[in-house]
């Protein structure tokens, strides 16, 4: 079947050749990261049965030679202007029993140029005829790239019965019909242009690879280039941008149709790793794939471009992690609700009618309106339809930046309602990143305030915009028109209660990401019910109650609790602004029993205390609960808060975007027993409380290099990765397959990425973030025991653990903010040596004895710790480590010098 | 089980730490030395420049612990070469025509560092064409040489201890006493570099380790440290509080110690050529120290742990406690 040849000759053409009867050949050897055993010539007939010559890169050969079984095939498909070579890495970690077969399509790399361009169908013709020649063995995987994509696919749905599996990165089977097609391609494809830039000059090919973040190598620019070193060569690049159908006669058009709308009927697994800052196939062509292969497990890098892999070649791994899961039909969905157990309190996310004329939501600030459940109710529909009507079906992503209020509160339950799914981001994550967030989440509708549409644009946000200002008409408008459409009847137009999936999507919130990019997180609307039934049992919450909601997330809950919701006078993006007549106005107008508030905002209302008149002040001793989450809160703030709310409990909820509430505690209750809580019966860290019910807490030991054990255990004392579970556990990350799988090992568990330990009464205590664990020699050190115990140490303010030096062989550094500090720090110290950054003699000496048993090598003086973004309370120990590791290096001359270059300018990459 | 062992070099700190440590467990210790030292070891009297002397004193040797060498920051490179790099050959091809014997050469983590800060690092290949200054080089090309003739019947191990000090230290702590003492004790940078040191029991026993271990640890080059990285500056000013001496207070800047040490050895140089100027031994700067009190200098010391199954008994504090109390 297959007629192997030799080496074969690569006819170059001249200046002014025509391709015509080009023969495959071989790339010349020294092509980096290509091994040329990979590399042969195979002929096989083409869609019209005529013979080429085609050059493969195969590992079956060298499993043949190794006496390997295969197990299973990938077949790799390129685009254009690229070869096989886009899939050496791919090749080259191929784990074993693996057959990767990349092939150069006809006209590309170094397969025949054929003299007559070819068509998409003629395309997949080609395809069907090489790898029949080829004799693929096992279930068969497609992987594709750019145009590779149809191609590819055209050949899955004619192999259905041997398909495994599919992997896409960045493609397009359809131009989304309300989008322009890409301005690059576009311009490429000017007939004034297109020969110009694609054949006669090779512009197009360097461009492609010109694309890549961070720029490749320029040995690996060559290796894509190698096959298009001529105009003669380059023919088929020029006619691949000939062949996509934009306009509706094109020739190829109904074959891309045809394959569009049959990747639906496929139900194979399917992985779509994108780089979104594609010119090219950006993120409404990922969003248009997700669309028609709604099983599909997305691997989204922020950062990367066209070329992914190349861009992030760690998706390789991914990607090979997808397949061999794939292919062990272990079919773990690795989602955090696998394996938990069912049932367990819910309360549906609708609004609450215990109480249908009791006010639902109330707005203090000034022109504010009071809303009735009833009337709530009723809007939600209204604004349901209104949605419905422009075209927002149940699943679809609808972004919401509107601020807290009846607007908001409407829209939520509305959307809902629909069954679509809630975009929640919080303008703390500050204004780049929430645009990046946003980006994240590809959602189909953005309804904000004018200032947050402004930001979607400038960001590029996809989705239609729809502008809702608080007290404007347009929510009104909207929902009128979805009034016409119910004409009175219930519900009608609406899914019913039973039409929405449980597992279907609710919610994608996201992490306020301290460290890299906020990460989106998905809930279901079973988990989002969980959730409220855990809060609703957690904190007794009960339908009637009043409640003032200067905290976003929970305060959205109130409609569902049946709970009047009072938003206070305030900014709620800055919860800063929070004053204690606001406060005190918000109770007092719906005489609340519940608060809660952000520490930020605690922290004001306690500042802004003096300014309370008696009534105020009067008011305030109604609340029996004020809750605070979202960053640590120091027990002398709540010791404030209990005075200027002298009848409220005051819980600290831990948790994260991703499971909360985890375990709660009053830290001010724990009363004669409050040494017990900040000493840690001498193990120090944060005691959070016992877990909730309904979550289960579970710690995954470290080992002596500071990885965590698989398994979680619950033995008191065992320090390690916390791990929680349950059914209000987030049910994935979004778009980030390698994150999901990482964070639910073993299934069914969150990792929190947080470290601690289980006390003898079940308590939960943190001991700091598992990345800022010191892997040191003798062990990891978790950083919140030894700083607790250096904080003791007279005349230091705070202090932060950090490690310097090889993970293994880190040592402890503390970098100690002293109490007292003016112009010259150090000096009131008494250091030495004016300006130093190493503590004098008699601090380092003491804080070295606090800090024993865990040795410490250097202590540092600063006037600040840098903090987080979002919360302004979280040291980032990320920082701090790089600043003391610079610091402790001591740099050479030399090494000063590259320091003043301009921050990871000449950055090279490894191929 | 006793073992006759010949340490070179014992009227060293560190040389004479090791052959008590021998000798205090039952070891039949000779020393080997220049100048009798009056010790309580058995002395032949000896250079390791020479080939014959090297020999008499190896003779009927279990064992040998090789820490004689030209330690100086200057001098005319002949000098080293013969010392280091010809003393460490003789030591071997001695125990070689004897029929073999443990050995356990002494060497140096600058062996192997060509000037950049090192963060936790291992130990890398000895580099006599990359090391930096005359000792590091010769000491390179004298541990190649050495581990070079490991075999079963002389199994060697290469011990790198870096910055041993202790009481009755004349170099590192001798040094800076003298020099805070003359008010002329400067800090390079701002004292902050990260370094590693040795007190000088600990780096006995991981020499004695290695003895015993040279089965397991043949072949090897360890660095041995107390694995209690501090900042330089911190060292500085503790060592001079032990000795009673007034801690630093000048502060030289790197760049301008790289100069001052590059112009110092201009005039080293100089003073080596010009017959009639004085030899200057101990120059108050060099590149090479302005280098090396500037940049990071600690090391990973799980493997040679494990290796030489020993750990440090005396902590830095430890040790500074002892220093003050000879001092």
């Amino acid at each position: 079947m297959s007629d192997v040849r030799g080496p074969a000759r690569q006819h170059v053409h001249g200046p002014a050749g025509v391709s015509t009867q080009d023969a495959a050949g071989l790339p010349a050897p020294g092509v980096p990261g290509l091994d040329p055993r990979w590399s042969r010539v195979v002929d096989a007939p083409d869609a019209d049965g005529v013979r080429r010559g085609w050059h493969v890169l195969d590992t079956g050969p060298l499993l043949a030679e190794r006496g390997e079984a295969v197990v299973a095939t990938l077949l790799c498909v390129h685009g254009n202007p690229t070869w096989s070579y886009l899939w050496r890495r791919v090749l080259a970690q191929a784990p074993p029993g693996w057959r990767v077969v990349a092939v150069d399509q006809l006209g590309m790399g170094f397969s025949t140029r054929p003299a007559v361009p070819r068509t998409l169908a003629q395309r997949v013709d080609d395809l069907d005829g090489i790898t029949e020649a080829l004799a693929l063995e096992g279930p068969v995987f497609t992987l594709a790239h750019d145009w590779g994509g149809p191609v590819s696919l055209g050949w899955a749905l004619r192999h259905r019965e041997r398909l495994a599996g599919i992997v896409l990165t960045n493609t397009a089977v359809h131009q989304p019909a309300d989008s322009a097609p890409p301005a690059l391609i576009r311009l490429a494809r000017t007939p004034a242009l297109l020969d110009q830039v694609c054949r006669r000059s090779p512009l197009f090919v360097r461009a492609t690879t010109a694309l890549s973040l961070p720029p490749l190598p320029r040995e690996v620019r060559a290796g894509f280039a190698a096959p298009y070193l001529t105009s003669g060569r380059r023919a088929a690049v020029a006619d691949f941008v000939r062949d996509i159908p934009f306009e509706d006669d094109h020739p190829s058009r109904a074959a891309l149709e045809r394959i569009a709308e049959g990747v639906r009927e496929l139900e194979v697994p399917a992985l779509l790793v994108w780089g979104p800052r594609d010119p090219v196939f950006g993120e409404r062509y990922l969003a248009d794939l997700v669309e028609r292969l709604p099983q599909a497990d997305v691997q989204r890098y922020a950062d990367a471009s066209h070329l992914v892999l190349e861009d992030r070649p760690e998706g390789v791994d991914v990607l090979w992690r997808w397949l061999e899961e794939t292919l062990g039909a272990s079919a773990t969905a690795y989602r955090d609700h696998a394996e938990r157990e069912p049932g367990g309190p819910r309360l549906p996310v609708r609004v609450d009618l215990t109480h249908p004329d009791r006010p639902a939501v109330v707005e203090l600030r000034e022109g504010g309106r009071s809303v009735s459940f009833a009337e709530l109710a009723a809007a939600v529909d209204d604004v349901a339809r209104g949605l419905a009507l422009r075209g927002i079906r149940p699943g679809d992503r609808v972004a919401l930046l509107v601020p807290p209020g009846a607007e908001l509160t409407t829209l939520v339950y509305a959307v809902w309602r629909l069954g679509a799914v809630v975009v929640v981001a919080d303008a703390g994550l500050g204004l780049g990143r929430l645009g990046g967030a946003l980006r994240s989440a590809a959602p189909r509708l953005v309804v904000g305030i004018v200032r947050a549409l402004a930001l979607a644009a400038t960001t590029r946000v996809p989705g239609e915009r729809l502008r809702v200002e608080p007290g404007g008409p347009e929510l009104e408008a909207l929902a009128l028109l979805g009034r016409g459409l119910g004409a009175g009847r219930d519900g009608a137009g609406l899914p019913g209660p039973d039409e929405v999936a449980e597992d279907a999507d609710g919610a994608v919130l996201f992490t306020s990401g301290a460290t890299g990019p906020p990460k989106g997180v998905v809930y279901t609307r079973d988990q989002l019910a969980a959730q409220l039934a855990v809060l609703r049992d957690t904190f007794g919450l009960a339908p009637g109650e009043r409640l003032v909601a200067a905290f976003a997330p929970f305060a959205l809950y109130g409609p569902a609790l049946g709970m009047t919701s009072a938003v206070p006078d305030m900014d709620v993006t800055a919860p800063g602004t929070l004053t204690a007549s606001a406060l005190a106005d918000a109770v007092r107008a719906v005489d609340a029993s519940v608060v809660f508030a952000a520490p930020a905002a605690l922290r004001n209302v306690v500042a802004t205390a003096e300014g309370l008149d008696a009534a105020r002040r009067a008011a305030l001793a109604g609340p029996r609960l004020v809750l605070s989450a979202g960053a640590p809160v120091p027990l002398a703030l709540l010791e404030e808060v209990r005075r200027l709310l002298p009848a409220a409990e005051t819980q600290t909820p831990y948790g994260m975007t991703e499971a909360l509430p985890v375990a709660t505690l009053d830290p001010t209750t724990v009363g004669t027993a409050e040494g017990d809580v900040r000493g840690g019966g001498g193990k120090g860290g944060v005691c959070v409380g016992a877990p909730v019910a309904g979550v289960q807490v579970g710690i995954a030991g470290l080992d002596a290099l500071g990885v965590p054990a698989t398994r979680p255990a619950t033995e008191p004392g065992v320090v390690g990765e916390i791990l929680v579970r349950g059914a209000h556990v987030k049910d994935r990350y979004d778009r980030d397959w390698a994150r999901q799988r990482a964070s639910t090992t073993p299934p069914g568990w969150h990792r929190t990425g947080d470290v601690g330990r289980l006390d003898l009464h079940g308590r939960l205590w943190v001991e700091g973030r598992l990345a800022h664990v010191v892997r040191g020699a003798d062990g990891p050190v978790t950083p919140y025991p030894v700083e607790d115990r250096v904080r003791g140490v007279a005349g230091v303010e705070t202090a932060a653990v950090v490690g310097v030096g090889p993970e293994g062989a880190q040592q402890v550094v503390v970098v100690v903010v002293p109490a007292l500090r003016a112009a010259a720090p150090a000096r009131l110290l008494g250091a030495p040596l004016g300006g130093a950054v190493l503590a004098p003699a008699g601090v380092a000496a003491a804080v070295r004895r606090a800090a024993a048993p865990v040795p410490v090598s250097a202590v540092l003086v600063r006037d600040w710790l840098p903090v987080d973004v979002r919360h302004a309370s979280k040291v980032d120990r990320t920082a701090l480590a790089d600043w003391a590791d610079g610091v402790l290096h001591g740099r050479s001359p030399a090494g000063r010098l590259r320091r003043l270059l301009p921050h990871g300018a000449p950055r090279r990459r490894s191929r | 089980m006793a073992r006759t062992v010949l340490v070179t070099g014992a009227s060293g700190m560190l040389g004479r730490a090791v052959a008590d440590l021998l000798a205090r467990r039952g070891d039949d210790v000779t020393v080997m030395q220049r100048r009798t030292a009056g010790g309580r070891h058995r002395e032949r009297l000896g250079d390791v420049r020479s080939r014959a002397d090297v020999e008499r004193a190896v003779r009927g040797q279990d064992a040998v612990v090789h820490l004689a060498a030209k330690v100086d920051v200057v001098g005319p490179w002949m000098d080293f070469v013969d010392t280091n790099a010809r003393g460490t050959m003789y030591v071997v091809e001695a125990l070689r025509a004897q029929g073999g014997g443990r050995l356990v050469q002494v060497s140096s983590p600058s062996v192997a560092h060509t000037g950049r800060s090192l963060v936790g690092a291992p130990a890398a290949p000895a580099t006599p064409m990359r090391a930096r200054g005359h000792y590091a080089r010769t000491k390179a090309a004298a541990e190649l040489f050495a581990l070079n003739a490991d075999a079963p019947d002389l199994p060697v191990v290469a011990v790198r201890p870096h910055l041993v000090w202790g009481p009755g230290d004349t170099q590192l702590v001798g040094r800076i006493a003298e020099r805070a003492r003359r008010g002329r004790l400067a800090l390079v940078g701002r004292g902050t570099a990260l370094m590693d040191t040795t007190y000088v029991d600990n780096a006995a026993e991981a020499m004695v380790a290695a003895l015993d271990r040279a089965d397991v640890a043949h072949g090897q080059a360890l660095v041995v440290t107390n694995g209690e990285p501090r900042p330089v500056g911190e060292l500085v000013a503790d060592i001079c509080r032990a000795v009673g001496a007034p801690p630093p207070r000048l502060r030289v800047p790197t760049p301008l110690a790289w100069g001052l040490g590059a112009a110092v050895e201009g005039v080293v140089a100089v003073a080596e050529r010009v017959p009639g100027l004085p030899a200057i031994s101990q120059p108050p700067l060099t590149r090479f120290l302005a280098e090396q009190l500037s940049t990071a200098h600690w090391f990973d010391q799980r493997h040679t742990r494990e290796v030489l199954g020993w750990r440090p008994r005396v902590s830095i504090d430890e040790g500074l406690a002892r220093l003050a109390e000879r001092s």
